[in-house]
């Protein structure tokens, strides 16, 4: 460290790797002395001239402001107001082109002057050595100032630097061609830069403060020695003329040999630096109380006829600028703001100087000639030569140009301080740096979208977490009752009878099921005479009845005689056990109530199956009308068993018509099963048919002593609940059904027959 | 007022690809001029022949490639590879060698890898090489010195061995090559590992009329000539030091171990430095921006394996000059080399 320090004040310097040296056009403008323009007609001074937040607006449009007033004061961190440059009324608060490189709008303060140029009240300090800490940064933030070498940086953040600072760096080096304005201000105003320089030595106490300058300056040089010999903490320090020696980091690296970490500050490495023009601009918001209103601007460049260095009030428009120093534009006239190396174009002149704005460069083509088409790299390393952070531009060049990202960040494109030095000496006249530009704005594009993605997923997976820990749980309660049910092969059943039952009901739901309840209570009353738009209701009524009842021809069915059962007609099973049923339940009545019938079981239950077997054919013949209704196994049965109650009534009006009946049934039965029919013949069949009729009558007056309702109204509606039945497979199996009754119903007979 | 814009940096160095190839050009001038002098005008024939033919491939294949021809013309590029070709192949070579050499150089390892700048291997040696090993004998057919010949050589029978295989008088290149005692002569270099692989030792093999003292004749002139512009060169930072030293540095150390390890059978190091290719191949072949290393450590470790190779084939291997086929085999390393040697970016790791 000592030894650091003592090398240091001995002079040392230590060169950075690269750089490059154009030629310097700094002669053109740094012979004559700052000079004062006229004032503007008006000027625009934007919200945001620093890298940070945006003060608050404390005016109004139409007010009436004084040189050095406030315009907006710091809200949030890293914001700096802005003051007005002179009195006068403020004509508008707008959105203006911004002194940018994009020119994006930017709110700005536009101010008519009124000439008078009044300032407001100062409060200037004479001896700042009694302010404490926190007054000094508090003028410093209050004076508006910030960097300004070029980045803006909010200089109060700076002055109040937390960490240790050891070496103190003053930026004299404006190491860009053409600028001179820091050049031409240490020679007018050393003094001042030095005070400037012990108030910040009282804000950060740094071992040593060294002021690099160029050996391009020697007046400057002389003029910064003379002013500071007074203070043995502060050398000038003479570094040999090399762009971009300028550059913070590289400053740093020439003065103390000490690298910035990538990523890091220069506080990190206990260093601090600040510009000469932002050091007089603290004296002055000191010792004057003055706001940073002006900076001096280099004005500049072949088409200038007076280049030299004017103090510009912030918000003086560039065209201003130009004219006072006489300004005749060639065609396709370039006007940087900023120097060649790192300056950018201007789309017009109507923009206002800002706190960074050191030079105006409106060269012609011969100086700075334009740039020839891109040719192909050759490999040559001119630009690594170049480099002054040692990287190697000709690769990164490559990637950017192939979009290789990772390989980008691999060869450190983020450590490139866009000096130019390397497009410099390109000689295929690649534009290097407006490669990298680009390549860095895709990358970080490309890093915010990564860190939108990632929040997606994270939000996606304890999205997907939730609502597996829902399903879980309810997989969990859906597993209990099973678990339950599935105790007993019946109650398996039961269950699934209930499932159908239930089925059904969704669909009975459809309509509302108080006009249903409503529906059964008149159906009650009416015993019988339904009215005709009851029918809906009837209709589900009588559903639900079949359904009731095929439930209970189940339940019965597995308790006594499942062997009976086709396995493989689920359908038909249940029609032919709903039939059985029946058939047993009229038998019984018969037996203990009918006493001239021969009492047989088995006969009875073949008159009912006949019965069930004609009914089915009804259906299918009605169904025949109707094809279109949605198969459900249910319905079939459902459906037969409105066939059969229709039966049992075709059967009672048979008894006045016997032909008509007989020739109802042969005809569908004819059609869906001749074969069963070609054997037979007609008189047996018509037999048949009779005894079955007359089955069915006793079986209808043993429903007689059921609730006479229940009967009319399935008998009514058989029609309208058709629907269900109209599957054709249900038709088939319904078919098959009845064939089969009808032929045991035939055995019988003839067994009957011979009785008789 | 209506601006231009543009991106930073305005301003340039004002070099460009042109002057960049011319000045490499003019800097084989000084080599150019002694090859002249000591063995005739074939170059100068030899140069023409050359500068045709990379004019007429390269205008035809970027016709090809439906790019401008006198745009990739004006870059010089194919020029200075005619060049090179020309300067490396022996002066009264048969005029359809330099053809395919240069046909070979700018269709085949310039234009077909994408063109300047993406070539992977130097054009000039790729076909300096399948020349070699497609026509042996018309490639070694070097006239010794033009003072060592039996019937000095006019420039119109150089012209008329280069078109038509002989002389007016009827002489063959071969017929040429016989020296005063009516022995043939082969290069210094060639005659030196003849004469080690027959048994003799290298005092007694420089007794041999292709030797003037140590140096071959002529040939050491040639090598400082490239010398002398290969100096030029790095001073007007056309090209970096690198190369050309760790390559010299490199052979000279080889050289100067082999001389001390095996004295009697090793030329020295003067004699390697000052031979063959050394110095067009230091300065001007291995430096060749687009097919060599791009990082400072890069370009040393480059060069550096570039004369260790020189000196291992002229030693050891079976052709007597080796600057071609060792730049070649550096060409295929420099992407690895480029790799791992990278420098150490400003920021980045620890600096004492």
């Amino acid at each position: 460290m000592e030894k650091l320090i003592q090398q240091i004040k001995q002079g040392k310097v230590w060169p950075f790797p690269g750089g490059i040296h154009p030629p310097g056009q700094k002669a053109q403008s740094n012979t004559q002395a700052i000079k004062r323009l006229p004032l503007p007609e008006k000027l625009v001074v934007p919200l945001k001239q620093h890298i940070g937040a945006n003060g608050q607006l404390i005016v109004d449009k139409g007010q009436s402001v004084l040189k050095g007033q406030a315009l907006t004061k710091p809200v949030a961190n890293w914001s700096v107001p802005v003051h007005a440059p002179t009195s006068g009324v403020i004509a508008d608060i707008c959105q203006m082109p911004s002194a940018h490189p994009s020119a994006l709008p930017e709110l700005s303060i536009i101010i008519t002057p009124d000439g008078h140029d009044t300032w407001c009240e100062l409060s200037p300090v004479t001896e700042p050595t009694t302010l404490s800490h926190e007054q000094l940064i508090d003028i410093i933030h209050n004076s508006g100032i910030a960097g300004m070498g070029g980045a803006g940086f909010p200089t109060y953040i700076k002055a109040d630097s937390r960490k240790p600072i050891e070496f103190f760096i003053v930026n004299a080096v404006e190491c860009e061609p053409y600028i001179t304005a820091d050049d031409v201000l240490m020679r007018e105003h050393a003094e001042q830069i030095v005070k400037g320089i012990e108030l910040m030595q009282q804000l950060l106490s740094p071992t040593l403060t060294i002021i690099g300058i160029e050996d391009n300056k020697p007046q400057a040089i002389a003029a910064m020695k003379q002013a500071s010999q007074h203070n043995d903490k502060i050398i000038v320090q003479t570094v040999p003329t090399v762009y971009p020696s300028g550059g913070e980091k590289q400053l740093i690296q020439l003065l103390t040999d000490k690298e910035v970490p990538s990523g890091g500050i220069p506080a990190d490495i206990g260093v601090l630096v600040q510009n000469v023009g932002t050091l007089f601009a603290i004296e002055q918001a000191v010792y004057q109380g003055k706001p940073l209103i002006e900076r001096v601007v280099t004005v500049t460049g072949n088409t200038i006829h007076n280049a030299g260095n004017v103090w510009a009030l912030l918000g003086t428009e560039i065209k201003h600028l130009l004219d006072c120093q006489g300004f005749s534009p060639v065609p396709q006239q370039r006007v940087v703001m900023g120097g060649p190396m790192m300056g950018f174009t201007l789309p017009t002149v109507r923009i206002g100087v800002v706190k960074t704005t050191n030079c105006i460069l409106a060269p012609d083509h011969s100086e700075l000639a334009e740039p020839g088409p891109e040719q192909a790299c050759i490999r040559c390393s001119a630009c690594a030569d170049a480099c002054p952070a040692s990287l190697l531009p000709q690769q990164l060049q490559w990637f950017a140009k192939s979009k290789e990202y990772d390989k980008l960040k691999e060869y450190n494109l983020f450590d490139c301080i866009e000096c130019g030095a390397c497009a410099y000496v390109c000689p295929s006249e690649i534009p290097l740096v407006q490669y990298y530009r680009v390549a860095k704005v895709e990358i970080k594009e490309q890093q915010a979208e990564q860190v939108k993605a990632e929040r997606a997923k994270e939000r996606f997976e304890l999205r997907k977490e939730r609502l597996e820990r829902e399903q879980e749980a309810r997989q969990n309660r859906h597993k209990r009752k099973p678990a339950a049910a599935k105790s007993a092969d019946e109650k398996q059943k039961v269950a699934d009878a209930l499932a159908r039952v239930k089925k059904s009901d969704d669909k009975a739901d459809n309509k509302s099921a108080v006009a249903a309840a409503i529906a059964r209570a008149k159906a009650k009353k009416q015993t019988g005479e339904l009215e005709p738009d009851n029918t809906a209701v009837a209709q589900e009524r009588a559903a639900r009845k079949e359904q009731a009842r095929a439930y209970k021809a189940q339940k019965a069915e597995s308790n006594e005689n499942t062997n009976d059962t086709p396995a493989d007609d689920k359908k038909a099973a249940v029609a032919a056990a709903i039939a059985r049923a029946k058939a047993k339940k009229a038998t019984k009545t018969e037996s203990t109530e009918t006493t001239d019938a021969p009492v047989d079981d088995k006969k009875a239950a073949v008159a009912a199956a006949i019965a069930r077997a004609k009914a089915k054919k009804a259906a299918q013949n009605e169904s025949n009308e109707n094809t279109d209704a949605p198969a459900d196994d249910k319905k079939a049965a459902v459906a037969a068993a409105i066939a059969r109650a229709k039966a049992k009534k075709a059967a009672k009006e048979n008894e006045s018509q016997p032909t008509d009946e007989v020739t109802t049934e042969s005809e569908p039965s004819q059609e869906s099963e001749p074969a069963a029919h070609n054997a037979e013949d007609k008189k047996k069949a018509a037999v048949a048919a009779a005894i079955a009729r007359a089955k069915a009558k006793k079986a209808a007056k043993e429903n007689d002593s059921q609730p006479t309702d229940e009967v009319t109204t399935e008998s009514e509606l058989s029609q309208e609940s058709e629907p269900v039945s109209r599957n054709a497979e249900d038709k088939k199996k319904a078919a098959v059904a009845a064939a089969i009754a009808r032929a045991k119903a035939k055995k019988r007979q003839q067994e009957g027959s011979d009785q008789s | 007022m209506k601006l231009t814009m543009a991106s930073s940096p305005h301003n340039h160095s004002h070099k460009s690809l042109n002057k960049l190839m011319l000045t490499v050009i003019l800097a084989c001038v000084p080599g150019f001029i002694a090859q002249l002098i000591f063995f005739g005008t074939g170059v100068l024939i030899q140069l023409l022949l050359a500068l045709l033919t990379v004019s007429v491939a390269e205008a035809v294949i970027m016709r090809m490639r439906k790019r401008s021809a006198i745009a990739a013309l004006n870059d010089g590029s194919a020029w200075l590879t005619g060049v090179l070709l020309a300067l490396s192949i022996p002066p009264l070579a048969p005029w359809w060698i330099i053809v395919i050499g240069s046909v070979f150089a700018i269709v085949i390892v310039k234009q077909l890898y994408g063109g300047l700048g993406f070539n992977l291997f130097n054009p000039a040696m790729a076909a300096y090489v399948l020349l070699l090993v497609s026509f042996p004998v018309q490639m070694t057919a070097w006239l010794p010195a033009t003072d060592l010949l039996a019937q000095p050589i006019t420039f119109s029978q150089q012209l008329s061995v280069i078109f038509n295989g002989y002389t007016s008088a009827g002489f063959s290149v071969d017929q040429l090559r016989v020296g005063f005692d009516g022995m043939t002569m082969a290069t210094p270099l060639d005659t030196v590992k003849t004469d080690i692989a027959h048994g003799l030792t290298i005092s007694e093999s420089m007794q041999s009329p292709v030797f003037n003292q140590w140096l071959g004749k002529g040939w050491g002139w040639v090598n400082l000539g490239f010398l002398i512009g290969g100096i030029y060169l790095i001073k007007s930072k056309v090209i970096n030091w690198h190369i050309p030293v760790s390559f010299i540095a490199m052979l000279a150390i080889c050289s100067g171990i082999g001389y001390i390890a095996t004295p009697g059978t090793e030329p020295g190091v003067a004699f390697h430095l000052f031979s063959g290719a050394t110095m067009l191949g230091a300065f001007f072949i291995a430096t060749d921006p687009v097919s060599a290393a791009t990082t400072n450590r890069g370009r040393l470790i480059y060069g550096a394996l570039i004369g260790l190779l020189v000196y291992l084939i002229r030693t050891f291997g079976g052709f007597p000059d080796a600057v071609a086929f060792s730049v070649l085999l550096l060409n295929m390393a420099v992407p690895l080399i480029d790799y791992y040697t990278q420098p150490r970016t400003y920021g980045h790791g620890v600096k004492k």
